[in-house]
């Protein structure tokens, strides 16, 4: 241990983004709104099952964008968060037979203090200590839930089972559609919710810690109440998002929630552009139907292709969607013309 | 009092194998700065490597070596290709660097050689190490092999002019430079020497937790924890971490009830947020001061 200590100026973990540049315009937001709501009504049961699947995994890759692209801290360990949430939802309906509508904000609750607490030890940590740590997280996450002293409620390895709910009202749908428009409503109000919170005086301290922590704590910006805050409401809504896919899936399971689910949605996020929040979206539907395209070329092989995928994203599109779609949008400016 | 030494000496035993991966770790460390996430696959793809030339006849100490061999240049081909073009981009994109190595390696693995485990030989014979019963002749080898590693890694920083280059590189690049290093080239070494000693970490693990695509998750978490635990920049340290990592590991499962081993990976995980909340150097790191 020398007397001489290293002084380093810290690059920023993320790179910058700019606030306008987070979501999408008023006109575009109706195209996608409206088209949202009427596909369901042309496709196959299946269909819709994945979409609901890919707004739920688009609400978790949005909580990681906005503790990454947000307040630039990384988390490998976002399963974690949403096996808490698909876990507390499945024992509340199974146990307590509580609505299952009633039980996604306690299990978003129960995430936001779970990674407000992780977030306590992790404000001591950044760039790569802070994703050892939640990958650390992550790989225990299903053996804890394994534990025999949880088995009682957890069902160790077999897991729940969770009924999946009617329609309610009487409302001539299929469940699948309830579901599909029961989460995009869910997901219309946290998307909206989370493009306000980045807009307001905490999303702009978020900002400010992202792109400078010393200069934000010298500016007045409490850093160790904003990260926290950061990871819990990250945590919460992957919590909601946990939840919302115990019920679309119905079924929970230790091994549903391993590392690989936390590196999906990471990738997810790189693929869709840190710090842009329609991308989430996009990167959901990537870590959706990919792995499916791949698995029907060889077994095993959607590692492979997800890792090509994303060295071909980080080295020629690194902003990810929203490079593409400023491309995309410039282009269209020119056909106007 | 009995059963106490007799965890200590299994735990040095365990402890072992994570010594070797975490000096894999801090080497990598040392040359760039980051944790290397896919090192654990890289140590596993090399085990398959060796596994194979013995498949095909290949005696064990020369597959030993032509893995060796091939590690280190494998080591330096990655970063020349993927990681030296992202040198300067946020740690976020490297992180996915990692992360997209990691699955590569894993899955074309899983393609070439299948998920069926497979049993791995030990040169040193599996019988009782001086009749005792808790530490076979592998696994006193296997301490053996990584003190050897460490004194050679120390002879080779301390005494030889390209370990100071290397040295010199990683703490001060840009005066390194000045003197006429190739630091771009000495961070490639630093890969390729991982790499080799991810490699015989690999080597030396395979006959304990059976060779198969996956073997090395939990490995490397452990390595992570005991490279956080003695200081991500010491290699001494790492080692030091290892065996102490291996030791708690094995006296929390005797002493306290109810931690079996369904429980390695949270204590692993309890061990690295530990150390990295109340000493984030490590026990032999240097401490970093960062300013605006």
């Amino acid at each position: 241990m020398s007397a001489v200590e290293d002084v380093v100026t810290e690059a920023p973990a993320v790179e910058a983004v700019p606030k306008r540049a987070m979501t999408l315009g008023l006109g575009t937001s109706l195209v996608v709104l409206v088209a949202l709501l009427i596909v369901p009504l042309f496709v196959k049961n299946f269909i819709i099952f994945q979409l609901t699947m890919l707004l739920i995994y688009g609400l978790a890759v949005l909580a990681l964008n906005i503790l990454t692209g947000g307040s630039g801290q990384f988390s490998l360990g976002q399963s974690a968060f949403y096996a808490v949430g698909a876990y507390t939802s499945a024992i509340l309906i199974e146990y307590t037979g509580m609505n299952y509508a009633l039980t996604l904000p306690i299990a978003g609750l129960i995430c936001f203090a779970f990674g407000f607490a992780f977030g306590q030890p992790a404000l001591r940590l950044s760039g790569v200590y802070l994703a050892l740590a939640t990958f650390a997280l992550a790989t225990a996450m299903p053996q804890i839930l394994k534990l025999g002293f949880f088995e009682h409620w957890t069902g160790g390895v077999q897991g729940l089972v969770v009924t999946k709910p009617d329609a309610p009202f009487g409302l001539p749908m299929s469940q699948d559609m309830w579901l599909y428009y029961f989460t995009l409503a869910i997901t219309i109000g946290i998307y909206i919710a989370s493009v306000n919170l980045l807009r307001s005086r905490s999303g702009r301290a978020f900002m400010a810690i992202r792109d400078n922590e010393i200069a934000a704590s010298a500016m007045g910006v409490d850093v160790a109440l904003y990260k926290t805050l950061a990871f819990g409401v990250s945590a919460g809504i992957t919590g909601v998002a946990g939840g919302l896919g115990a019920i679309a899936v119905q079924f929970v399971a230790p091994d549903s929630y391993t590392i690989l689910l936390a590196i999906s949605l990471f990738l997810g996020m790189v693929v869709g552009g840190v710090g842009w929040l329609p991308g989430s979206f996009v990167g959901a539907a990537f870590i959706i139907f990919v792995p499916n395209i791949a698995e029907g070329i060889s077994k095993g092989l959607s590692g492979a292709v997800f890792g090509v995928l994303l060295f071909l994203v980080i080295f020629l599109v690194p902003h990810g969607a929203r490079q593409v779609a400023i491309v995309a949008q410039q282009l269209i400016g020119k056909l106007k013309k | 009092m009995e059963l106490f030494t007799n965890q200590v000496l299994a735990g040095i035993a365990t402890g072992a194998i994570y010594a070797c991966m975490a000096l894999a770790v801090v080497m990598i460390y040392q040359a760039i700065d980051h944790l290397n996430f896919a090192q654990g696959e890289m140590a596993m793809f090399s085990t398959f490597i060796s596994w194979q030339l013995m498949q095909w006849g290949v005696p064990y100490w020369w597959a030993f070596l032509l893995t060796l061999a091939f590690s280190f240049a494998g080591g330096i081909a990655i970063e020349r290709l993927l990681f030296k073009p992202l040198a300067k981009a946020p740690i976020l994109t490297n992180v996915a660097g990692f992360i997209a190595l990691y699955g590569i390696i894993n899955s074309f693995a899983g393609l070439i050689w299948d998920f069926t485990i497979k049993q791995y030989p030990t040169p040193f014979g599996s019988s009782p190490f001086l009749g005792s019963q808790l530490i076979s002749t592998h696994q006193a080898g296997m301490i053996g092999v990584t003190v050897l590693l460490l004194i050679l890694l120390f002879l080779f920083f301390q005494y030889t002019r390209i370990g100071l280059a290397m040295r010199a590189a990683a703490s001060l690049p840009e005066s390194a430079r000045l003197v006429g290093i190739n630091t771009s080239w000495m961070i490639a070494l630093g890969w390729g020497m991982a790499a080799a000693i991810g490699s015989i970490a690999g080597i030396l693990i395979a006959p304990v937790v059976f060779l198969e695509p996956n073997m090395m998750l939990g490995v490397l978490i452990y390595g992570f924890a005991a490279a956080v635990l003695g200081g991500l920049t010491s290699p001494l340290g790492a080692v030091v971490g290892g065996f102490l990592v291996g030791i708690f590991e094995n006296l929390a499962g005797t002493y306290i009830p109810g931690v079996g081993n369904e429980l390695k990976l949270p204590i692993a995980l309890a061990l690295i947020i530990t150390v990295l909340v109340v000493k984030p150097a490590g026990l032999f790191g240097r401490p970093i001061v960062k300013r605006v």
